[in-house]
């Protein structure tokens, strides 16, 4: 394709954008608040995964031993735990150690801990933590079965739970997201239909001419791009400051809810936006287009 | 340069547009095509340049069998063929010289031939002055002559014209069949499609009879052959 030509569907897509202004302005804007909630809505499932993966995180299965189990058998039960696929870590903590970490705990109830005595009720245990969240529980299972282990507890029900929830979510952003990508398709692929159903006696003389499909395509094509990242831009600003508004607003209020500040993470949704922005505007010009190249 | 074998044309309606028609036409001719209305010719004219594909039969241009040609290659078909229509088929948007350009635009053509061949298209037409006007504020005489313009800026080795003074009075037909004639004197092979009894008559040059899609008449030297 030569540099001419190139020149020529530029100017020709610029064009028909300053002819169809308004109605170029008006798609552009609707097709952003597509992109704006599409975009909300991958943001919100972001946030939901990075909520569940700090909360699974934080998840530790504690292996109880039996009181009978001497030292030697302890360190081998370690080992064994260290076996298990998926385990990050197995720290052991004696009944001394554990006993000492709850007076530290509940320091201003002395008193309740003070009528123990000597007698030290709790037992030896490991503290395990595993690399994925999905593996707590067939990791917990396996240490069931550990001979010398008196009980594996971890927060049974609340894992299942978050599980549940992410996959919610998940399911309804994308659903969403689909629909609002539909929606940015079609809005763009009607203004693109006007201006081509506008324009097509000059395609009809410029196939007489001799011009080659794609020749045609292009300052159509180029034209639903530029709708589409004007559209993607705006979303992406908007977004952008409501996000960092909300990011400040829940740091100064709610300071424990977690939420993404990875900017690398964040700044990729936004190409991603206006990726499909520019992708969805390319596919609804094509899709008008098609019907009036056949003479 | 030309060759019709036993071609058909049948619309998708039913109609039974051309029947069987053999011709063969060489390069450099000057061939009429005349008939009452209905008769085909328009329909004959669209095959040349695959607007429409025959239901039977080939048909040879410059060598290439049209009816295995790839739609894909349709487009570099037509740039060697220049068409020029009745109702002339400018772009109002554009100015005299814009338009003429257009046409190498389309076949990609570098903007330091087009500067060089338009004003030379221009001046053959007698056109020069008028280049920055918009059509709408010529003539139809000087608006076909933009159309004609535009038609030989890509070198074609044929013009096919379908009723090009249709809309024309006499004085003006005139001026653009002589414009036709220098064309055709050029070396480039001329069908055109007419009326104009007046026209075929005096031109003295090959002419093709039509009737309900069949040839009835060819001879050189013909004369249009039916009252107006
Ligand atoms: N696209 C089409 N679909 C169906 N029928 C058509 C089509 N084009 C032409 N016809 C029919 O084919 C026949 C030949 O038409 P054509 O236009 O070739 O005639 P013509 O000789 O050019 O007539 P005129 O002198 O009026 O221009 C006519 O009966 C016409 O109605
Ligand atoms: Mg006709």
């Amino acid at each position: 394709m030569k540099i001419n030509t190139i020149g020529y569907f530029f100017r020709e897509a610029f064009a028909s954008l300053r002819r169809n202004g308004w109605m170029a302005l008006a798609s552009a804007s609707t097709a952003a608040v597509a992109l704006m909630i599409l975009g909300a809505s991958l943001l919100v499932v972001l946030n939901t995964d990075y909520f569940a993966a700090t909360v699974e995180s934080e998840v530790e299965i504690a292996v109880f031993l039996n009181d009978k189990v001497d030292a030697q058998r302890a360190f081998d039960i370690g080992e064994e735990i260290k076996r298990v696929p998926g385990v990050r870590e197995a720290r052991f903590v004696s009944k001394d150690d554990a006993l000492a970490e709850l007076k530290k705990n509940f320091e201003q109830k002395r008193g309740v801990l003070d009528t123990l005595g000597e007698n030290n009720p709790l037992p030896d245990k490991y503290r395990v933590k595993v690399d994925k969240p999905e593996q707590v529980r067939p990791a917990a299972d396996k240490f069931g079965t550990i001979e010398g282990v008196a009980k594996v507890k971890y927060g049974q029900g609340v894992v299942e739970k978050l599980f549940a929830i992410t996959k919610w979510v998940r399911i309804t952003g994308l659903v969403v997201m689909g629909l609002l990508a539909l929606a940015a398709i079609f809005l763009i692929s009607t203004t693109i239909r006007l201006t081509v159903f506008a324009r097509r006696r000059e395609i009809n003389i410029m196939k007489y001419l001799g011009a080659t499909d794609w020749f045609i395509r292009w300052p159509f094509i180029l034209e639903g791009i530029i709708l589409g990242l004007l559209g993607s831009l705006v979303a992406v600003l908007v977004l952008y400051f409501a996000y960092d508004n909300l990011n400040q607003a829940l740091l100064q209020s709610f300071p424990f809810v977690p939420m993404q500040r990875d900017m690398s993470i964040i700044l990729k949704v936004y190409e991603l936006i206006i990726g499909i922005g520019v992708g969805l505007g390319a596919i609804g010009s094509m899709i008008s287009v098609r019907r009036f190249l056949k003479v | 340069m030309i060759a019709m074998f036993n071609v058909s044309k049948t619309y998708d309606n039913g109609v039974k547009a051309l029947i069987d028609v053999n011709v063969q036409i060489k390069k450099g001719e000057f061939v009429f095509l005349v008939g009452p209305s209905g008769a085909g010719k328009s329909t004959f004219t669209k095959l040349l340049f695959r607007e429409e594909t025959p239901s039977r039969g080939h048909i040879m241009v410059n060598g290439v069998n049209l009816v295995r040609m790839k739609n894909k290659e349709v487009p570099y078909l037509r740039r060697k063929i220049g068409v020029v229509f009745q109702d002339f088929r400018l772009l109002s948007t554009k100015t005299v010289y814009e338009n003429v350009a257009f046409a190498l635009q389309i076949a990609e053509t570098s903007n330091r031939e087009i500067k060089k061949i338009v004003p030379a298209a221009l001046e053959m037409v007698g056109l020069s002055q008028r280049a920055d006007d918009l059509p709408s504020s010529l003539s139809g005489g000087e608006q076909q002559r933009v159309g004609l313009a535009r038609a030989i800026v890509n070198k074609p080795m044929m013009i096919i014209a379908d009723e090009p003074t249709g809309n024309l009075d006499p004085d003006t037909s005139w001026e653009i069949m002589k414009l036709l004639d220098d064309i055709n004197k050029m070396g480039t092979t001329v069908v055109m499609a007419t009326h104009a009894k007046d026209i075929v008559d005096a031109m003295q040059k090959r002419v093709i009879a039509m009737e309900n899609g069949k040839v009835v008449r060819d001879e050189q030297k013909g004369a249009y052959g039916y009252e107006n």
